[in-house]
């Protein structure tokens, strides 16, 4: 296992002028060993050119890979020590379950014994025990995946362990089972995995942390639970959550926060930095615009133009100039009518404010 | 346009697609047909468009018989899951074709229209390769619209898109139709969308049409365990149970007081939505101790899933909840809130919605 540092950027052309000529823009992170990670963004977004740059499959245009403070920018993933598994599954149709899964040990010249150890403990956490004598071939698309996914993981001393999308062939009810076995897996054997996906789902549960990557940059690194609560982009307010972060223009007046032509009271721990800043983007989670009040001095009266119930919530879409305005409200509360005017609460603990989309206060 | 299907059926060799279907389509309102892959929504849309005739049965527009006419003696337009446009026009001229073919007039001034609606006119003289696949699926739909057909289909338009794409189009879609004068028929596999959408749904599943109604409604009173298997994300928990003369009885001793008609059966299955289930108690509840087997999260919510004493069950909380494999969990859960479902899956108790008003 190592601890991996990136610290380059990798552009099409060789002499890149503009953001558009990279497809990752200049950028420093570290991967803690035994962490799990996911990459998370749109398609073109830079996340597998990352994967393949961390694997060795691509040589970044500048900088340098390391891992535990080794150099190995220009090494092959065999070099590396880097075990994959991809979209698709990629095994030997004519082994059995069990060859297959000791086939990454056997070509290391690891002792028969350990094999069968090693590849009885993998077959027991993949609930695959029962099938280790069958051939490949005649298994389902499900299973094959789970071989891939085991040959990822079978060898110990590997660097990293990376996936690409992996469960994209894999039934919609069977995914949470897959995806509960990899977090598993990675408690009882705390090897780096990082693991490249555009499913939200997918990459706040699996891993610890999760990259949020938009038109080549890392905007952010975090846990769930910060990139839910403090974005620290506004690309990562909208990315994350469905519908995402509600956007408003605002800005500082006589110590007020003016939002279209309301004047809502200040935030006080964030006062002086809104000052400072004049005009700023006010962001609230649909999930935490309330019903206020009239009057409240946080809140904004809107009329309500359209109102769903989504089954097991409320959404009411409203307008606030001219920007649109969501809330996401209980199916216990009492919602109005479209046409309606309601009082809803923006400024609150969870509010953030944003400058030049990036998190002001 | 009034659509409407009367005892329609496919059958292809000794398989049967289609069961016999009856079904009146709400005019100039959206439809949702809702299943699994393989429910029989595609071949159902078919017969509805004319691509394909029925093995029995009649379809009707405005009251007159058009079983037997080809889809090119109708005016319907489609829109599949793959991005269909003409690969060696641009843009405009994919838009334009339609108008085109009926010789309208001012077809610049329609399809700038059309384009600034599905935020496209950027693109007007690319080819549909050189743009991304939400931006191709956009032209595909801009054509459909062009078309100004009473009859609109649209199979899965948007299932091959990232989900915060699919977030925008679906969005602006629902605008387009709640604007516009068609009938629209809208296939999806996701209960979530055909929320989204509104208007109404069908639900389908295994070549079988089980329930028509405004969408909403067809959530919260699911005529039978089959439709709300179909709709729900994620899952209803369907937990078997036994009559009792409080309510339903669960393994592990769990009693539910739920009032449950007379004559009902002895084995009942008691239906909770993932919503239902919380982690704070409030009067009146039912605890479920049990143990987290994963917590997944979305962002907006979190689906923990728990082993407990009355089966797996899931529970969706709000916001980002963590909690370790393994983890000891009580849930609780309020009896008003759940359904029973009689020995035959038919619905004999749904929650009362409390909230519900008309639109």
């Amino acid at each position: 296992m190592a601890r991996i540092d990136l610290d380059l950027a990798h552009a099409y052309k060789p002499h890149p002028t503009q953001d558009s000529d990279y497809a990752l823009l200049p950028l420093k992170m570290s991967f803690r060993d035994g962490g799990a990670y996911a990459l998370l963004g749109p398609s073109g977004c830079g996340k597998t050119t990352m994967l393949n740059i961390i694997s060795g499959l691509v040589t970044p245009s500048q900088g340098t890979v390391m891992f535990d403070g080794r150099d190995v920018t220009r090494q092959s993933p065999q070099e590396r020590n880097i075990a994959q598994v991809f979209q698709f599954p990629v095994i030997y149709d004519t082994m059995t379950v069990a060859e297959n899964l000791a086939f990454p040990l056997r070509n290391r010249g690891i002792s028969p014994d350990r094999i069968r150890q090693r590849v009885g403990v993998i077959a027991e956490m993949l609930e695959m025990s029962g099938q280790l004598h069958q051939r490949a071939a005649n298994l389902s698309a499900d299973a094959k995946q789970k071989i891939s996914l085991g040959r990822g993981l079978v060898r110990e001393d590997v660097s990293a362990v990376l996936f690409d999308e992996p469960l994209t062939v894999i039934d919609p009810h069977l995914k949470w089972q897959l995806r509960r076995k990899l977090k598993q897996i990675h408690h009882e054997l705390r090897l780096t995995l990082i693991y490249v996906t555009h499913d939200q789902v997918e990459a706040l549960t699996f891993a610890d942390e999760v990259v949020v990557m938009t038109r080549g940059r890392a905007v952010q690194v975090g846990t769930a639970d910060q990139l839910f609560e403090r974005p620290r982009h506004t690309f990562v307010g909208h990315f994350i959550g469905s519908p995402g972060m509600n956007f408003l223009q605002a800005r500082y007046a006589d110590g007020q926060l003016l939002v279209g032509d309301c004047r809502l009271a200040l935030p006080q721990d964030k006062a002086e930095a809104l000052r400072q800043a004049g005009e700023f983007v006010l962001g609230v989670r649909p999930e935490y615009v309330e019903p206020a009040p009239e009057g409240h001095p946080e809140a904004v009266a809107v009329r309500i133009e359209q109102v769903q119930d989504i089954g097991t919530y409320w959404m009411l879409t409203s307008r606030v100039g001219q920007a649109v305005l969501r809330a996401r409200l209980s199916p216990e509360t009492r919602v109005p009518a479209a046409g309606e005017t309601m009082w809803l609460r923006l400024v609150g603990p969870h509010t953030c404010y944003y400058k030049n989309e990036e998190l002001l206060a | 346009m009034q659509l409407s299907l009367e005892q329609v059926s496919k059958s292809v060799g000794a398989e049967v697609y289609l069961y016999p279907v009856s079904l009146n389509l709400v005019p100039s309102a959206v439809t949702v047909l809702l299943g699994a892959t393989r429910a029989g929504k595609t071949t159902l849309m078919r017969v509805m468009a004319g691509l394909d005739a029925p093995t029995h049965g009649r379809v009707k527009v405005d009251g007159r018989d058009v079983t037997g006419l080809s889809v090119r003696q109708r005016n319907v337009a489609m829109v599949y899951q793959q991005f269909i446009n003409y690969p060696s026009m641009t843009v405009f001229d994919n838009i334009a074709s339609p108008l085109r073919l009926r010789g309208e007039k001012e077809i610049e001034a329609r399809v700038q229209a059309l384009a600034a609606k599905l935020h496209i006119e950027p693109f007007l003289q690319r080819l549909p390769a050189e743009l991304s696949g939400g931006q191709q699926q956009r032209v595909a739909l801009a054509r459909a619209l062009a078309k100004q057909a009473p009859l609109m289909l649209l199979d899965e338009p948007l299932v091959n898109l990232d989900y915060k794409l699919r977030e925008e189009l679906r969005e602006e879609l629902t605008q387009l139709f709640a604007t516009g004068d068609s009938t629209v028929v809208y296939a999806t596999t996701e209960p979530t969308e055909a929320l989204l959408l509104g208007g109404y749904t069908a639900v389908m599943d295994a070549g079988e049409l089980l329930q028509y109604g405004p969408t909403a409604e067809v959530f919260h009173r699911p005529q039978s365990i089959r439709v709300a298997r179909a709709f729900s994300d994620p899952p209803m928990n369907l937990l078997p149970g036994e009559a009792a003369t409080l309510g339903v009885e669960l393994p592990g001793n769990v009693q539910v007081a739920v009032p449950l008609p007379s004559n009902g059966s002895r084995s009942v299955t008691l239906g909770v939505r993932a919503s239902a289930l919380r982690v704070q108690r409030r009067d009146g509840d039912v605890a479920l101790p049990g143990t987290v087997e994963l917590a997944e999260i979305s962002g907006s919510d979190t689906f923990v899933h728990v082993d407990t004493p009355v089966g797996e069950v899931v529970a969706q909380l709000t916001g980002v909840h963590y909690y370790d494999l393994g983890a000891s969990i009580t849930l609780y859960l309020h009896p008003s809130q759940v359904y029973v479902f009689n020995e035959a899956g038919v619905l004999l108790v749904a929650p009362e919605h409390p909230t519900r008003r008309d639109a």
